[in-house]
């Protein structure tokens, strides 16, 4: 059926609308500037701020362009003597209580009241009495505010709401003593919280860690990708005098739309912190020094060459681009190994996925009509695809979790499943029990709870179960794939996979997975290598498990790239070589929904630190391999998406060794994860990321039932044993964690000195 | 024809070049007027743009609040200025350089300067020790400007109190 349109006359020009549609909406598309501070396309319309009212034939008085549906045969004037009278009487309403004083203010320069009260504001202000003000609110270490300049136009509220989730700003008072802040002083604990910087039209919530550092029109802005989570965020990318000083969204409609997550936003700071590696070490007489690029090349590409093909291993970053993915797997290739890897977070290499993507376009995830999140914090995990999430939900769809921790949604849960990790491979066979599927040979058995999801699931039009970064580390990844695999086949939905980094789905692409003969990231562990490259891997932190890690590392000779330095990284390297992070180089990301986006380096590399692509291709050079004379990114780029072809990506493409659980219950048992700010080398070390409400808190997340059978009460200091490590930190007791479990993530300060995330540990006061 | 020949007679003559020595002939016998600079000095108006400085308010705070529209109008990109809260919290410049070999001395700086901190004063005698660019002689950082506007401070309001009207 074709879609009926009416026609409408704006300014005597006649343009094509859809009934129901707002004016606002119909001249945007068509290019027709209309004033406006609280409209925005993606928030409900609010119609308070007034800026956009617009003069309507027959109707008595002006009427705000955003709340006003459009007829057929309508005629509107935008800049009539009457409409421009309003506007102008509306701009000058919103100067009375408005500072003038836009020198001082961070949004001078790209403030929406600047911009258009100098098209419609007065010379000169009529209002003689004193201007309200308005005291500031300490909202959290990401957004700065300062009240008196708030305009009230509610699109913090609104987005807030809508968008986040979270009921965190209001307006408090009436008329003028309207003030926007949150009931109970507090800082914002929603991960999308920095969008409300770009919302707010004036200079009343700004990006703290930027602020007064500079000024709009000093900076270039580029076009970027966020490199953190597989959704590839499009950004822009705000440079000066060759730092990068700030990143805002790119808009996307089929990526992020107009959002991006903290995380995107505010890991810049990572990136000058004084750790950065800025010359290449290398460890001469057991000590580590620093020599010049051409002497470490030359040696470590010795190294390379006297290693035996056989204990030959590389580890690549989940997060690197494409080209340094390819040059990492044909230079170790071309040295006549196939030990890989990219999964150093995955808890069981019994599964080999060949394909892993999303499953789905990210658009898709709002159609989705029920949803069994396995081991997932999605909230936390992948901020944009649980906003998209959240949309079906709003909509009606029953999202269901089975989760070692009842993490909190933005949304309601339909049901929950909260069990102890060992206990997680059994619930989901329950649910696989309670729709008749193959349980892939565990024991089970279908409780009331399991029918309940097993029925949602069946009767959904386009159910969803998604494996998340919990189940992936978890040490029966293999048996929950399979299962959550039987079950999205035995309801005809989809198997959902959120990777691990930027460009997980890239790196199968790329081929960085062991090949024939070769040795697994879990092989290398168990039987220890010779030589390991290391491509931007802290190995205390982005491994599932840090002991074995050590390990590995202490008995191999280590050529280590890297952005950072870390501890481990300087007590177990040969070679460090420093290489560009992701702003700085060019490259591309494949992200979860298959597209590949290129980006070009923005800002020059610290110190002497090179593109990793420029690291890998001298080292190819240097151990005489043919082919590796590439003279940009492109080129790189080019060769391996020729090999490919058309991507294809399947989550059914995956082979099992298969086995029964390996994770037994215990009466106490460890529940990992990775925490959202501490997934890589620059996230971490974004002070204040690590400062809000997400960044982790540093203590042993216990039930309180746990902790009193324990004998540990709140903020008690206790000793956490596992294997042969142990630390010591805090208790915080939390309703949310399963009984008999404690919540103690990897990749947290702390976390090297234990073992994998999961599994039997015991803890006692200290 | 007839204006040929004028112009033939003069040029015979060489009238303009009469005109023009009789001038200097009236000049070569009036009260000189050259300076013994550096023992005498001209009069220099209040309106002068010589070397810069930044002012402080009677409370010894530092005007400038970091705004940057000095930076941004300067034709010659010769102000560079970095920013960032004060522990106070306040707009406060970390780096405010004026590189005075780029500086071509047009004073918009202080016409956009909304509170009055960048001027330029009525100093002319000055010159650079050192020209090796690396030394940086020749940038007027913040501290110097600072000092700068101590030192004349007196002059440099009565200059603008006599200017206000005008501006």
């Amino acid at each position: 059926m074709a879609e009926q349109t009416i026609t409408i006359e704006v300014d005597g020009k006649k343009l094509e609308a859809r009934p129901g549609q707002m004016l606002i909406e119909v001249t945007d598309a068509a290019g027709i500037s209309i004033p406006r501070f609280c409209y925005h396309k993606k928030l409900s319309i609010a119609a308070n701020c007034r800026m956009c009212l617009v003069e309507v034939e027959n109707a008595p008085k002006p009427l705000p362009a955003c709340a006003t549906p459009v007829n057929d045969g309508m005629k509107v004037w935008t800049c009539s003597p009457l409409a421009r009278e309003a506007q102008k009487g509306t701009m000058e309403f919103l100067l009375i209580n408005h500072p003038l004083d836009c020198p001082i203010c961070d949004q001078g320069g790209e403030c929406e009241l600047q911009d258009l009260s100098m098209g419609y504001g007065k010379g000169v202000s009529r209002f003689v009495e004193g201007k309200r003000v308005v005291a500031d609110k300490d909202i959290g270490p990401l957004v700065a505010t300062e009240m008196t300049r708030c305009i009230h136009c509610t699109r913090c509220v609104r987005f807030g709401e809508e968008i986040a989730g979270l009921r965190e700003l209001g307006a408090v008072g009436r008329g003028e003593h309207t003030e926007i802040g949150t009931y109970v002083e507090k800082s914002m604990a929603s991960e999308l919280s920095g969008n409300v910087i770009d919302l707010c039209p004036v200079g009343a919530l700004t990006s703290k860690p930027f602020r007064f550092r500079a000024r709009a029109w000093e900076m270039n802005q580029h076009d970027g990708v966020a490199w953190h989570d597989g959704v590839g965020s499009n950004i822009h990318l705000h440079t000066r005098r060759g730092q990068l000083l700030r990143v805002v969204p790119r808009e996307n409609e089929a990526v992020n739309e107009t959002w991006i997550s903290d995380r995107d936003r505010f890991s810049y700071q990572g990136l000058y912190s004084d750790d950065r590696l800025s010359k290449p070490m290398m460890r001469v007489n057991g000590e580590l020094c620093e020599v010049e690029w051409q002497q470490a090349l030359i040696e470590a590409a010795k190294v390379l060459k006297d290693t035996s093909a056989e204990k030959l291993g590389a580890l690549v970053s989940p997060s690197a681009t494409l080209e340094e993915m390819h040059l990492a797997r044909r230079l170790v290739n071309g040295l006549g190994s196939t030990s890989i890897d990219h999964r150093l977070r995955l808890g069981d290499f019994r599964a080999r996925l060949e394909k892993p993507w999303l499953g789905l376009k990210f658009a898709e995830l709002e159609q989705v009509d029920a949803a069994l999140l396995v081991g997932s914090w999605l909230r936390k995990e992948q901020p944009l695809l649980n906003h998209r999430l959240r949309k079906a939900a709003l909509a009606g769809a029953a999202v269901m979790t089975l989760n070692p921790v009842d993490f909190l949604f933005n949304f309601d849960l339909a049901e929950r499943l909260v069990c102890a990790p060992s206990r997680m491979v059994a619930e989901l066979a329950g649910v696989a029990a309670a729709l008749r599927v193959d349980t892939a040979g565990v024991q089970a058995e279908a409780g009331g709870g399991h029918q309940a999801v097993a029925e949602r699931l069946k009767a959904a039009h386009k159910p969803l179960v998604l494996l998340g970064n919990l189940a992936w580390m978890h040490p029966d990844f293999s048996l929950l794939l399979q299962l959550a695999h039987n079950i999205a086949g035995a309801t005809g939905g989809c198997l959902a996979l959120t990777g691990e980094g930027a460009n997980s789905t890239g790196a199968a692409l790329a081929g960085l997975l062991p090949g024939e003969g070769g040795r697994d990231f879990g092989r290398m562990r168990e039987e220890g290598m010779e030589t390991l490259l290391l491509f931007n891997v802290e190995p205390e932190f982005d491994t599932a498990d840090p002991a074995a890690t050590a390990a590995l590392l202490e008995g191999a000779k280590v050529i280590a790239l890297a952005t950072h330095r870390s501890p481990w990284l300087e007590a177990h390297a040969d070679f460090l070589f420093p290489v560009a992070a992701a702003p700085e180089t060019s490259g591309t990301f494949v992200n979860l929904q298959g597209d590949v986006q290129s980006f070009r380096g923005v800002v020059p590399p610290a110190g002497e630190a090179r593109p990793g692509w420029k690291v890998l291709r001298v080292l190819g050079n240097l151990v005489d391999l043919e082919g590796f004379d590439y003279e940009s990114s492109e080129e790189v780029r080019h060769e391996l998406l020729k090999a490919v072809g058309e991507p294809v990506f399947d989550n059914g493409a995956f082979s099992l060794a298969g086995g029964g659980p390996r994770l037994s219950s215990a009466t106490l048992e460890r529940i990992g994860g990775v925490p959202i700010h501490n997934l890589d080398a620059t996230v971490r070390r974004s002070t204040a990321l690590q400062q809000t409400t997400d960044g982790w808190c540093s203590a042993f997340l216990l039930h309180p039932d746990t902790a009193a059978a324990l004998g540990l009460g709140e903020g008690d200091s206790a000793v956490l044993r596992q294997g042969e490590g142990s630390l010591t930190l805090p208790v915080e007791l939390d309703a949310q964690v399963a009984p008999g479990c404690v919540w103690l993530p990897t990749g947290v300060p702390g976390s090297e000195l234990l073992g994998e995330g999961f599994g039997a540990v015991s803890l006692e006061k200290a | 024809m007839m204006k040929s020949v004028v112009h033939y007679v003069r040029s015979l003559f060489m009238l303009e070049l009469w005109k023009g020595l009789s001038v200097t002939g009236r000049y070569l016998f009036r009260k000189k007027f050259t300076l013994n600079y550096p023992e005498q000095k001209a009069p220099v108006s209040p309106r002068f743009r010589g070397l810069h400085a930044q002012r402080r308010y009677p409370n010894g705070e530092e005007r400038c609040i970091a705004c940057k529209l000095c930076e941004a109008v300067c034709p010659a990109n010769a102000i560079t200025i970095e920013a960032e809260p004060r522990e106070d919290g306040s707009r406060r410049t970390t780096r405010y350089d004026i590189d005075l070999f780029k500086c071509i001395f047009c004073g918009f700086c202080e016409e956009s300067c909304p509170v009055d901190a960048i001027v330029e004063t009525r100093v002319y005698e000055y010159h650079f020790e050192d020209t090796d660019k690396a030394a940086g002689a020749h940038i007027m950082t913040k501290e110097k400007l600072l000092a700068m506007g101590d030192k004349y401070e007196a002059q440099i309001a009565a200059d603008r109190a006599a200017q206000a009207k005008y501006r």
